[in-house]
């Protein structure tokens, strides 16, 4: 007796992957916890900085460096403020950080990527020598340099991390953009007429689009990582601006003298958020391609 | 052999070539005043038109560019604006602390996670399989510098098992006579195994940073080379012929299961040498990172230019050899060069 | 005279994710010194499953849930490891379908050959390359002292089997068991490899189990033929007999599929029906009834068993008595 679900007939599109999603993640719960803790961070995100109980930027020196209590769950920092709130409005802009960063790798490289796998040859090529000489750089190295030579600011933060993830978005969106190039339903396009910018719109870039999602789910939790170490070094976030990988660098200094909540709770929300979009990827590719299980 | 070789250096010459571009693009097209940057925060206007005309950056971009790579040829990496030592002087001699520092960190990376991903393929489904899938999925989500900061408060603070996290060596011992620039190395070749010793605590701590950090990825690509190999026709052949289990295992799957994973090595330095920073700056270590850190903070543009281009050159220098590695293992490789 | 090796009611089921796979069902055969049978029956039959549980290399999802397989005294079938290091790939030993694969791509043949030859047999590690030299000798590759350094890759398919024919014997054993080992090979180099394991059994007085799916094949090389079926041995006689007097319906529908049997393109015969899905908890006692032109009420109830000296075993309660003789192409061995 197999259980393999189907969609029944005559259910299509949205409804079927609504569907198929619910399947995948009640057949597997890891996927569901992670599901769960991804709204639980989207929501910290979105009211975060609204609903926490201190504000993040408010210093109270008499309140300095206390250990975690009743009235401040996380702790106080050196300057008095409340871990805790500090943690939770961090979520934001680090948040951010991840969605924009992984939105413009996508655009960027996921159309320089089929684009070189549909036309070939001379885009092919550029777009290789491209991908290729980034590839060729260790690349947070490659981070800390761009954003060096741009300039101490979040949105280059943002810019860095998406092009040394450049060369991992274009060789995935190219090998499915080649790979639909000689398929049937493009034949079929071009053959009504439908000029190859219409037929790259819209049939490739749909198809390549599920296999990029779970890849983007993965760069997310890198994107915040490399963020974060840039923070870390004092590139891009500048104090008092809450954001995880600067308050981990701030409290590092008190780890050493044994008052370890300052570094440790935004570590542990950096840690969290990253191993849940991780699992986050690695349900969405099941769902996608469940050949590809690890 | 020597053909796989040569064919693999030239196919690393437009990698290089690639380097040199970007990072002379990196520091030529810089919004605002390349001379600025390069003159400093504190300097002033006719100090910036000095540096302007002394760097030749008023000339044509392609004339920059011809000078640029003169300059790298003559190993002429630039002054260091905070120390007024030349940068290819200091990352010379800050390069062994690195480099020691990496490679331990690797070394323990290794021993750990290889033995993991073979055990944990040759039980499936066992406690140490479970154990290795949950070490590679949180090895990819732990921050570098977080391990690095837990083990410090853990070990040096709670424990006191390790020194304080102030360097490669304790401020009572002096470093051994240079010969490789490896303390490690260095001390034994002068028989001095007190300060051996010494080096050696200092290290333990952040190379065991280091190696967390890297576990994950090479323990995962071992246990599914393994899975994989294991359940190939030559290894059924191996166990058919009675072959001991050490021999099956070891001499058969195992080095067929390493091709994959010599190439992952590839991505994993790419991991360590940006996470060689971030280890040295909680570790305060007098390696090429945290002078390229310290320079950033103080707007001194030289060294960090330096470093990048440092950092590629080396990174491709390794990707070279893990493909002369990998063709040394592999007879299709070699033989079909 | 007891026989090189006796199975005896043999049955082997996978856990799978759609359900468990009941592979082998009460599978009874045995092989004389010196004898060679074949192991004959469809994809799916389950003739190299029951290899793989004699030789104890089963995938870890498979389990012996019956039976016994003795090799002389030892029942390998409950045999702890130590006693399988005795005998596996020194006693008894297998060659497979697909010889390049089945070699270490990464390690010189020669040096595959050393690794059995100091396990097995007695070579010390200094003699072992010398000696496999002239084991490659011994299966007919020219130029062996060159060959031995050669890898896979760059021998041919008939060459790799020599080798591994010459893995295979290294120990001398006194059983081979052949999985298709001329599959995938070009007719020439078929008859030339199995001339030599023919040859080679000979003079070690092996006993050789030769599985195919080739009816013909087996024909011409086995002296018994033991014909499978989804799992069940169905028919077991020597090989003569079986041509001229198949008594189960399978074997007769197998031989009128053979194309050696057929005139022409348009007398190839396939097998009525398909195999039956190995999972169904309600399988028939007889796996062929489903597809039998020549079922009857009694099919319902379990098999027949072999009684001890039967010479030809039919697992049948309708069997064919009577048959118009198809000669095989080439006497029988």
């Amino acid at each position: 007796m197999t259980d393999i679900a189907v969609a029944p007939r005559g259910e299509r599109g949205l409804a079927a992957l609504y569907r198929h999603a619910r399947y995948v993640i009640g057949e597997n719960s890891v996927t569901g916890f992670a599901f769960a803790l991804f709204v639980l961070i989207v929501l910290a995100a979105l009211f975060g900085p609204q609903i926490v109980p201190y504000d993040p930027l408010q210093s109270n020196t008499t309140a300095a460096l206390k250990p975690p209590n009743l009235h401040h769950w996380f702790g106080t920092d050196q300057l008095g403020r409340d871990v805790f709130s500090r943690v939770v409005a961090a979520t934001r802009l680090d948040f951010f950080i991840a969605v924009a960063s992984v939105a413009l790798v996508f655009l960027m490289g996921g159309l320089a990527g089929v684009a070189a796998g549909f036309f070939g040859g001379w885009t092919d090529r550029i777009v290789g020598r491209i991908a290729d000489t980034i590839m060729a750089f260790p690349l947070f190295v490659l981070a800390m340099g761009i954003v060096a030579a741009l300039g101490n600011t979040v949105q280059n933060i943002v810019i860095a991390t998406a092009i040394v993830n450049f060369p991992l978005y274009a060789r995935i969106a190219r090998a499915e953009a080649h790979v639909r190039r000689d398929a049937g339903f493009v034949e079929a396009a071009r053959l009504s007429g439908n000029s190859n910018w219409r037929i790259l719109a819209l049939q490739i870039l749909p198809n390549v689009f599920p296999i990029l999602v779970v890849q983007m789910s993965l760069t997310m939790g890198y994107a915040i990582l490399n963020a974060a170490g840039l923070s870390f070094i004092g590139l891009g976030v500048r104090p008092p601006t809450p954001e995880w990988g600067i308050m981990v660098a701030e409290g590092a200094a008190f780890m050493v003298s044994g008052e370890w909540w300052n570094a440790f709770f935004p570590g542990a929300a950096l840690m969290v958020a990253v191993f849940c979009f991780n699992l986050l990827g690695d349900g969405l590719r099941d769902m996608v391609d469940p050949r590809r299980r690890t | 052999m020597l053909l796989l070789i040569l064919k693999r250096l030239a196919m690393a010459i437009p990698s290089l070539i690639g380097v040199v571009i970007v990072t002379f693009l990196l520091t030529r097209a810089l919004p605002g005043d390349p001379a600025a940057y390069f003159a400093g925060p504190a300097a002033t206007p006719q100090a910036i038109e000095q540096v302007r005309v002394k760097l030749g950056l008023d000339r044509p971009l392609l004339a920059q560019f011809g000078r640029y790579v003169v300059d790298l040829a003559h190993g002429n990496l630039g002054t260091s604006l905070t120390t007024g030592q030349p940068v290819a002087a200091e990352l010379q001699s800050r390069l062994p602390a690195s480099a020691e520092l990496t490679l331990l960190g690797l070394l323990v990376s290794v021993a750990i996670a290889v033995p993991l991903g073979i055990l944990a393929a040759t039980r499936p489904n066992s406690l140490i399989d479970h154990a290795c899938r949950i070490v590679a999925t949180l090895g990819v989500s732990l921050p570098v510098f977080f391990t690095g900061l837990i083990l410090v408060y853990v070990f040096y603070y709670l424990l006191g098992w390790a020194p304080a996290p102030l360097g490669r060596l304790d401020v009572f011992y002096s470093p051994p006579p240079q010969v490789t620039g490896f303390y490690l190395i260095d001390s034994l070749i002068a028989g001095d195994l007190e300060t051996f010793m010494a080096a050696l605590k200092q290290l333990i701590l952040p190379a065991l940073t280091l190696g967390i950090f890297s576990l994950a990825p090479i323990a995962r690509m071992t246990r599914a080379s393994m899975l994989a190999v294991l359940s190939s026709d030559f290894v059924r052949t191996a166990r058919a012929s009675g072959l001991s289990a050490y021999t099956v295992i070891i001499a058969y799957a195992f080095r067929n299961a390493m091709l994959p994973v010599v190439t992952t090595l590839g991505m994993v330095f790419s991991f360590l040498l940006g996470a060689n920073v971030l280890v040295e700056k909680v570790f305060a270590w007098p390696g090429i990172g945290s002078y390229a850190v310290e320079a950033l903070l103080a707007s001194d543009f030289a060294p960090v230019q330096g470093f990048v281009l440092t950092m590629a050159i080396m990174y491709v220098a390794l990707n070279l050899t893990i493909d002369i590695l990998y063709g040394l293992i592999d007879p299709r490789v070699r033989l079909e060069a | 005279m007891t026989p090189a090796l006796a199975v005896e009611g043999l049955s082997v089921e996978f856990r799978t994710r759609s359900g468990v796979v009941r592979a082998l069902d009460n599978v009874s055969f045995s092989v004389g010194k010196g004898e060679t049978i074949a192991l004959v029956g469809e994809s799916g039959s389950g003739k190299s499953v029951t290899a793989y549980a004699v030789m104890g290399i089963l995938d870890p999802a498979g389990r012996v849930t019956t039976g016994r397989a003795m090799l002389g005294d030892l029942d390998l079938l409950s045999a702890t490891p130590g006693e399988f290091a005795e005998v596996r790939g020194r006693k008894m030993a297998m060659i497979f379908q697909n010889p390049r694969t089945a070699l270490n791509p990464i390690r010189p043949v020669g040096r595959q050959i050393g690794d059995v030859l100091i396990r097995h047999g007695n070579v010390s590690r200094r003699a072992a390359p010398a000696q496999a030299v002239e084991m490659l000798r011994a299966v007919g590759i020219t130029d062996p002292a060159r060959r031995a350094r050669a890898y896979p890759f760059e021998m041919s398919g008939g060459m790799c089997q020599r080798v591994m024919i010459a893995i295979a014997l290294a120990a001398k054993p006194s059983l081979l068991i052949a999985d298709e080992p001329t599959t995938g090979l070009d007719v020439t180099t078929q008859a030339v490899i199995m001339d030599l394991v023919s040859d080679l059994a000979k003079e070690l007085g092996m006993a050789t189990i030769f599985i195919t799916h080739d009816l013909a094949l087996a024909g011409q090389r086995a002296a018994r033929i033991v014909v499978m079926h989804a799992g069940h041995v169905v028919e077991s006689t020597p090989t003569g007999e079986l041509f001229a007097n198949p008594r189960h319906p399978y074997t007769a529908e197998l031989i009128a599929a053979t194309p050696d049997s057929a005139q022409n393109l348009d007398e190839l015969a396939a097998i009525r029906g398909a195999l039956p899905d190995l999972r169904r908890a309600d399988l028939p006692p007889c796996r062929y009834s489903e597809r039998c032109p020549r079922k009857i009420a009694a099919c319902a109830q379990p098999l027949p068993q072999a009684a001890p000296g039967t010479v030809h075993f039919t697992a049948c309660w309708n069997p064919m008595t009577e048959r118009a003789a198809i000669a095989p192409k080439v006497s029988a061995a």
